[in-house]
């Protein structure tokens, strides 16, 4: 039985509600002991943490892998190992890849890929309808079955009230969340950006933000109608906040994430056309930008999620509206969240961990965030002292579309463990 | 006194000195186009691309006109767009560019940016002719410099421009340059094409052209686009015509001289009536005039050429 003894760490366990100098010993996949001055036995490995921080694996539930279809971009090891890089034991993998995850063998090809790397875990989110066309509903039994853990068609919004209905209805069967993205189509048109000030002087179509506020309104309306649960994926604005604020008091069951760069970057980061700085949905206001961190503060926005989507060089390098939508996270998720959040005032450590943590794997319906015995050996150790600057060139993903690229952090992850292995280690 | 910037991108960065120099420079230029042999060497041994990726005849022809009369060697590159054949990347194209070592870049591009995106990766300089919704600075300047000439000055004009805002770069160069020079600015138009937020910019926004006709000093009649009418931005060009048609009953009513500009080219009856197009208030050739004028001075002055030299420079003969 392979055992390792993390020791010296400050370990902080959102749900048990432990915040103290403890020593973890994980053996055989699991955690067996947590108490003081742990002794390492025979055949223990040791993992020093002294000056960090201990806490249940991060986990992030929106990534997107690319694989399969542009492994140009990502694969699921590269991925993978950037989650592990990033600090994440666990990540959600979206079905828009090509072809579309949307049946039980491809549910299961991410899954054997995933232990094939052996990095962080991928937990696939199949997609709701067929080839994500919106239309007919994709085999939801079958996807749980072979491991998906919610849908969604993400990407594409569910433009059909209707579909979006049946979708929620067909779901309670499961008791999964059904996650949307959250825009009207026909009012996004050809927008690259926020609409504002910014978009007028820069000569960029807008995208406004009742795109998605209608869209979140029409979605917790659905949840109540059908008394399953919605997950908004990527709130970007403060009235979509608010309206999650009041059905959750409603108490429907509604969920929500933002992401790092929604909560840290405003409109003006597109200045100059910057192309790492155009994502869906784009970056907002500052007022939006403080509805988020308020949201995530007081938990109407249950979790952080990156989004993480690669893109491939040449297609980043071209004129602002030519440029794929999309920046990746991983390995600048907890670096960001970590500097806006905790040192930025926001909120505590232990709640960054618990959004980081326990809320995603709450939602997602899985094992983690929490570090009693008999639970996963999925640790993350962190370093919050550590100040220090994102180099892009360093990442372990294969794209570099970050827009935090020379961006000054304090903190990130310096091992990460996964079925008491270690699978990634800061050199 | 030196123009110190290696491109131009846009007016909105300039400062009101630099656009100064460069309307101050065209007034010698202008003279060039008057004489029977319009050339001097200004230019030579300088190779020139214009480099347009959307069609484009009247503005083309005006930049080749300059630099031919500045003696540079020019070349013309039209790119057609196919939605199915991407072709060359914008910065493929742009490193084929600078491995010919040209000196010069006149780009003419649909996409917001695109002349700052080739500016970022190759070492020529280079100039926006047109690029999206943007900026189109030279005709930002060829527009002042026709109003300045008319006027005497641009300090405290009240200058109005009337059309669809919101999808030009026309629009928002004079707003820039306009409002540097001291000029007071209005737009005009259906609540669809005027953006909301451009009165963020200090613009007035009028919701009437017989507000405009009754105050303004100038218009500036943009041209309305017949994609616009097929996306359901207003229902027709009749009802643009009738609401916001520049026509000599408008005038007449107005009782006043309003000076009239157009970018060209102009569509009969929607925007513009044809009387009105021929009518003694329009300045539209002088515009024309100019921009040959306006161009020479830029190519002039960003090929390190001095301002105080351009009138010597304009009497050198062959």
């Amino acid at each position: 039985m392979d055992r390792l003894l993390i020791r010296g760490g400050r370990l902080i366990d959102p749900k048990n509600k432990i915040d103290e100098k403890l020593d973890l010993l994980l053996a055989g996949a699991r955690v067996a002991e947590i108490g003081k001055d742990l002794k390492a036995g025979a055949g223990t490995a040791v993992l020093e943490a002294t000056g960090k921080v201990v806490v249940p694996g991060l986990v992030d539930m929106h990534v997107h892998l690319r694989e399969p279809g542009r492994e140009d971009e990502e694969t699921v090891a590269s991925g993978c190992l950037a989650a592990a890089a990033g600090g994440f034991t666990a990540v959600a993998a979206m079905p828009n890849t090509d072809p579309v995850t949307d049946n039980r063998a491809a549910v299961g090809y991410l899954i054997r890929e995933a232990i094939k790397a052996g990095y962080a875990k991928v937990y696939p989110v199949g997609a709701i309808t067929e080839n994500i066309a919106g239309e007919s509903l994709a085999e939801m039994g079958g996807m749980i079955d072979a491991g998906a853990v919610a849908f969604t068609d993400d990407g594409h919004c569910v433009k059909s009230a209707e579909v979006m209905r049946k979708a929620l209805t067909y779901s309670l069967i499961f008791g999964v969340a059904i996650i949307d993205h959250c825009e009207d189509s026909t009012l996004v048109g050809d927008g690259v950006m926020n609409e504002g000030l910014v978009a007028t002087r820069l000569g960029l179509a807008g995208i406004p933000v009742e795109s998605e506020e209608i869209i979140v309104y029409r979605d917790c309306a659905l949840a109540r109608l059908t008394g399953a649960r919605l997950h908004v994926a990527h709130i970007s604005t403060r009235r979509s906040v608010d309206v999650v604020r009041r059905f959750k008091a409603e108490g429907i069951k509604v969920t929500a994430e933002a992401t790092p760069h929604h909560f840290s970057l405003v409109d003006e980061a597109v200045n100059g056309y910057n192309t790492n700085a155009k994502m869906s949905p784009p970056l907002r206001s500052p007022q939006d930008l403080t509805a988020l961190r308020e949201g995530l503060a007081n938990g109407t926005i249950d979790c952080i999620a990156s989004d993480h989507a690669p893109h491939h060089y040449d297609e980043k390098e071209t004129a602002f509206a030519d440029a794929p939508n999309g920046v990746i996270g991983l390995e600048t998720s907890f670096p960001v969240s970590y500097t806006e959040l905790v040192i930025g005032g926001v909120m505590d450590l232990n709640t960054l961990i618990e959004r980081m943590s326990t809320a995603p794997a709450k939602i997602l319906g899985v094992p983690g965030g929490s570090l009693a015995k008999g639970d996963p050996a999925d640790v993350t150790v962190l370093d919050i002292e550590t100040t220090w600057t994102i180099d892009k060139n360093a990442f372990y993903s294969k794209s570099r579309n970050t827009p935090f690229h020379h961006r000054k952090v304090t903190g990130r992850a310096v091992a990460t463990v996964v079925g008491g292995r270690i699978i990634w280690q800061l050199r | 006194m030196q123009f110190k910037r290696k491109h131009l991108l846009g007016l909105e960065e300039l400062t009101a000195e630099e656009i100064r120099m460069i309307l101050d420079t065209a007034v010698p230029f202008k003279e060039i186009s008057e004489r029977q042999i319009k050339k001097v060497p200004v230019l030579r041994g300088k190779t020139i691309v214009n480099l347009f990726f959307e069609p484009s005849t009247r503005t083309r022809t005006s930049f080749e006109f300059a630099e031919k009369r500045l003696s540079a060697d020019t070349i013309n590159v039209s790119i057609a767009q196919s939605s199915v054949v991407k072709g060359e990347t914008l910065v493929d194209t742009a490193r084929n560019l600078e491995a010919m070592r040209i000196d010069m870049v006149v780009i003419r591009h649909s996409a917001s940016g695109a002349p700052a995106f080739l500016s970022e990766r190759i070492d020529s300089n280079v100039i926006n002719a047109g690029d999206g919704w943007h900026e189109h600075p030279t005709q930002g300047l060829l527009d002042m410099l026709t109003l300045r000439d008319h006027f005497g000055k641009l300090e405290g004009l009240k200058v109005v421009i009337i059309g669809d805002i919101l999808h030009s770069r026309v629009a928002r160069s004079n707003i820039w340059g306009l409002k540097k020079m001291g000029a007071k600015v209005g737009v005009c138009g259906p609540p669809t094409l005027v953006p909301r937020q451009i009165s963020d910019l200090g613009v007035q926004i009028y919701s009437r052209v017989e507000d405009v006709l009754s105050e303004a000093d100038a218009i500036n009649v943009l041209r309305i686009q017949l994609e616009r009418m097929q996306s359901n931005m207003f229902p027709s060009l009749a009802e643009y015509n009738k609401l916001y048609g520049i026509s000599n009953k408008r005038l007449e009513q107005a009782g006043r001289d309003v000076l009239i500009l157009h970018p060209g080219p102009m569509n009969r009856g929607v925007e513009i009536d044809s009387n009105v197009a021929d009518g003694e208030h329009q300045v539209i050739l002088r515009q024309v005039t100019n921009g040959v004028a306006v161009r020479m001075a830029v190519l002039f002055l960003l090929a390190g050429g001095k301002p105080a030299s351009a009138a010597q420079a304009a009497s050198m003969l062959e």
